[in-house]
């Protein structure tokens, strides 16, 4: 008989909190250039490993090592380092943008620009998109227009929606960016639908899901892997794992799973992981899995390892839940710092002209800041219209709705 | 006796509850170590350890979920829902689930949860932190329905509805957490620690469950509210200097319907003002047993004011928001019927 002892509740917690000393120790990390590149017909089957290991590119010394090595030549690199620089400032514009009040909320991606900016560059025009908050740099690496974005935040008279979204939700059909939902894991299933919709129509388009490491506990982000691998979807299916969901650290979701990776092991769907802040290793990656999605070998589930540096949302205070000096310990470094290390190894870059770039980019963000802000701010100047409320919730306004926008006074 | 938020009335209220009874269980989304996002779980897991206080993974069907399952064995889950946006994920485990079992298995299970969420807008949340998505629960037979206006209320009633033997739905108006909010978005809110009902006993009380309070004694006019709204609707009332009688419905399942129909009889007039969209929102039961209860009283039509009907706009959500100059323009029209 067994003997039957008192149980206890398991509850994870991370190695350590404010105060303490930060130490990823236990964090494997594969070398640059170690993990192979399988063909991209490969059997899920035979390469459960990826789902372990870390996919890089860069070492330590900024050079591009090993088989995911060479996807992008100079000028794409320049043009990489440039978007990621773009989105910091942009940042850094539109957080202290908030902090003066002139718009109510912003949501950072300090430490994780290399996810989205590579991203987009291995996808096509007409490609899909289903984001997050924290993938603003499909936009910025699209050339979408930051004046766009500014207005949005600002909510002002020509905020493309209306004054009717959260701060940073963008929409843009055109660039393969989904209206984001506050609502966490609903897109992720949509995404699915959107390639199953590309691959009924015999179209060559493909569609990429987004996600945080916290939210792939929500059901959707089940149904999505169970779909996607039912019908072999022309989908792309990314967690950005950057440890933490606001408070909460990555082991309350992950659970006793290795990696959420492997969590694609089970829905025999090809799963990789990626070093999150190697600009060169992202781009390998999401383009090996585009390649699969267009060659119609179906959904490809990719990891990226980052770390969020920022605070979750100007509403959060990460000093609260985790030590300060954290960030600096994170073992894969900064993306800007590494992609341009590599640029200036390979020698088409220098630290001057990087200073350089640096004052012309924030120029820009401020040049766009002052175009948006001309047309208003959340509380200040030019606003969307109070009909604005009305319209649009259905295609054609009903009596009932067209009755209330009178009694509103418009 | 304390000055209190409506945030540590709450936390008072389970902290109460969770000395009194080690079979309450606290936990939800960044509720633990964090202490929630609106902190009103801090300190708990201190004070109580780990299994009794604690983070759960990003999933509101598997919080509703597991919630069920601890009540079926005997514990007293208190869970959070990070904004009530949120609970539509958990949406079926808790109207065709926890508000059934005790029905379905003739009272072998039971459910006696309860479900915390902020609701409510006027914090520039846009469409997915403002949302008061009361009506959606009262339609579900088996669940109960609280939306407390204040914290003296919203500490007896949240200890009232973790001992309540039945799946609790506790709303909590975010824009009332720091102060009474009476829609005059200009002004300056005053905090709780300046209001009579700031004043918070320490230990164990309850407020029943089921039972309105008149906030405002009047003749002319009866306005029934909840929640922000009541402010509101004492602001309008002052505003306009009309004798209006202020109902604050505290529970709106099992809705005091004695208090509704005393006081309507008494002023032959009556406004309902609620921040949830105004089709099939929760006004419009209220309306029917008015007209059903009071009809030979009435001297005017019943008249509403509510949220329009579209989803809370981010920038202009002070012109969705109900205000005391929509209450007073409801209240100037049923006076002149
Ligand atoms: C359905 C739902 N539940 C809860 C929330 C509140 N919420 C917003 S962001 C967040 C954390 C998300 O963490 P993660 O998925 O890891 O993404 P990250 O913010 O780290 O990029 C939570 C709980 C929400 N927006 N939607």
């Amino acid at each position: 008989m067994v003997d039957s002892a008192h149980l206890s509740l398991h509850v994870p917690e991370p190695a350590v909190r404010p105060g303490g000393q930060p130490d990823f120790s236990n964090v494997k990390i594969a070398k640059a250039g170690s993990v192979p590149r399988p063909e991209v017909d490969v059997a899920s089957e035979d390469i459960r490993d990826l789902a372990y290991s870390i996919i890089r590119v860069l070492n330590r010394d900024g050079e591009a090592v090993g088989p995911w090595a060479g996807s992008l030549s100079d000028e794409e690199l320049l043009t990489g380092l440039r978007n990621m620089m773009k989105l910091r400032a942009f940042d850094a514009r539109m957080l202290m943008a908030q902090r003066q009040g002139k718009t109510s909320f912003y949501m950072q991606h300090l430490g994780e620009e290399a996810v989205s900016c590579a991203f987009r560059k291995a996808l096509n025009k007409g490609d899909m998109n289903f984001p997050t908050y924290r993938q603003a740099g499909l936009l910025i690496a699209d050339d979408y227009p930051m004046v766009e974005m500014m207005n949005q935040i600002y909510s002002n008279e020509s905020d493309p929606l209306h004054g009717r979204q959260l701060p940073i939700m963008y929409s843009s059909k055109e660039h393969g960016f989904f209206t984001i939902s506050g609502n966490l894991a609903t897109q992720y299933v949509q995404a699915v639908g959107w390639a199953m919709a590309s691959a009924i129509k015999n179209d060559s388009r493909i569609a990429a899901a987004w996600i945080g490491d916290g939210s792939t506990a929500e059901s959707d982000f089940h149904s999505a892997l169970v779909f996607a691998s039912t019908y072999k979807a022309p989908v792309i299916l990314n967690i950005v794992n950057n440890q933490w969901a606001i408070s909460t650290f990555q082991g309350i979701a992950r659970g006793g799973s290795g990696t959420f990776a492997a969590r694609g092991l089970g829905f025999g769907i090809p799963a990789l992981r990626v070093d999150g802040n190697d600009y060169l290793a992202v781009h390998a990656v999401a383009r090996w899995a585009a390649e699969r999605a267009r060659r119609n070998l179906g959904p490809t589930l990719i990891e990226h390892v980052t770390y969020r540096v920022g605070a979750h949302s100007t509403s959060d205070d990460p000093s609260a839940y985790r030590p300060k000096t954290e960030s600096e310990a994170w073992p894969l470094g900064d993306p800007v710092l590494r992609l341009k290390k590599h640029l200036i190894v390979k020698g088409v870059w220098s630290e001057e002209r990087h200073v350089q770039a640096e004052a012309e980019i924030m120029d820009e963000v401020i040049e766009a800041q002052r175009q948006a802000e001309a047309h208003g701010t959340l509380h200040a100047g030019g606003r969307p219209s109070v009909r604005d409320i009305f319209e649009g919730v259905y295609a054609e306004m009903p009596a009932h709705i067209r009755r209330q926008r009178q009694k509103a006074g418009y | 006796m304390a000055r209190m938020t409506m945030i540590e009335a709450v936390r008072s209220a389970m902290d109460v509850s969770m000395a009194k009874d080690d079979n309450v269980v606290v936990f939800g989304e960044d509720v633990g170590y964090f202490g929630g996002v609106f902190r009103c779980t801090q300190g708990l897991q201190a004070k109580y350890g780990r299994t009794r206080c604690f983070d759960t993974p990003i999933s509101e069907s598997g919080i509703v979920g597991t919630a069920i399952g601890m009540a079926a064995y005997g514990l007293k889950p208190c869970v959070e829902i990070q904004f009530a946006d949120y609970m539509y994920p958990a949406y079926d485990q808790l109207t065709q689930e926890a508000a059934r079992i005790r029905y379905r298995s003739n009272g072998d299970f039971t459910c006696p949860i309860v479900v915390r969420m902020p609701t409510g807008g006027g914090i520039f949340g846009g469409q997915t932190h403002s949302q008061s998505p009361e009506a959606l629960f009262t339609h579900v037979c088996g669940l109960k329905v609280i939306v407390p206006s204040n914290p003296y209320d919203a500490k007896g009633l949240l200890i009232a509805a973790i001992e309540d033997p039945d799946p609790v739905m506790y709303l909590e108006p975010k824009r009332l957490y720091n102060g009474p909010f009476d829609g005059h978005h200009e002004r300056p809110v005053t905090p709780w620690s300046k209001h009579d009902l700031g004043e918070v006993p320490d230990g164990h009380y309850t407020i029943p469950i089921g039972k309105a309070e008149v906030r405002r004694e009047g003749s002319a006019v009866t306005v029934i509210a909840y929640g922000t709204m009541v402010h509101v609707a004492l602001a309008a009332a002052e505003d306009a200097g009309i004798d209006a009688e202020v109902i604050d419905l505290r529970s709106l399942l099992p809705l005091d319907l004695d208090t509704i129909v005393k006081s309507v009889t008494k002023t032959g007039r009556c406004v309902v003002v609620h921040e949830a969209t105004l089709t099939s929102g929760f006004g419009a039961e209220v309306v029917s047993l008015v007209q059903e209860h009071c009809f030979y009283h009435l001297e005017a039509p019943v008249v509403r004011v509510a949220g329009w009907d579209t989803p809370y706009p981010h920038a202009q959500e002070w012109d969705y928001f109900p205000g005391p100059g929509r209450v007073g323009r409801a209240l100037a029209e049923v006076m002149e019927a």
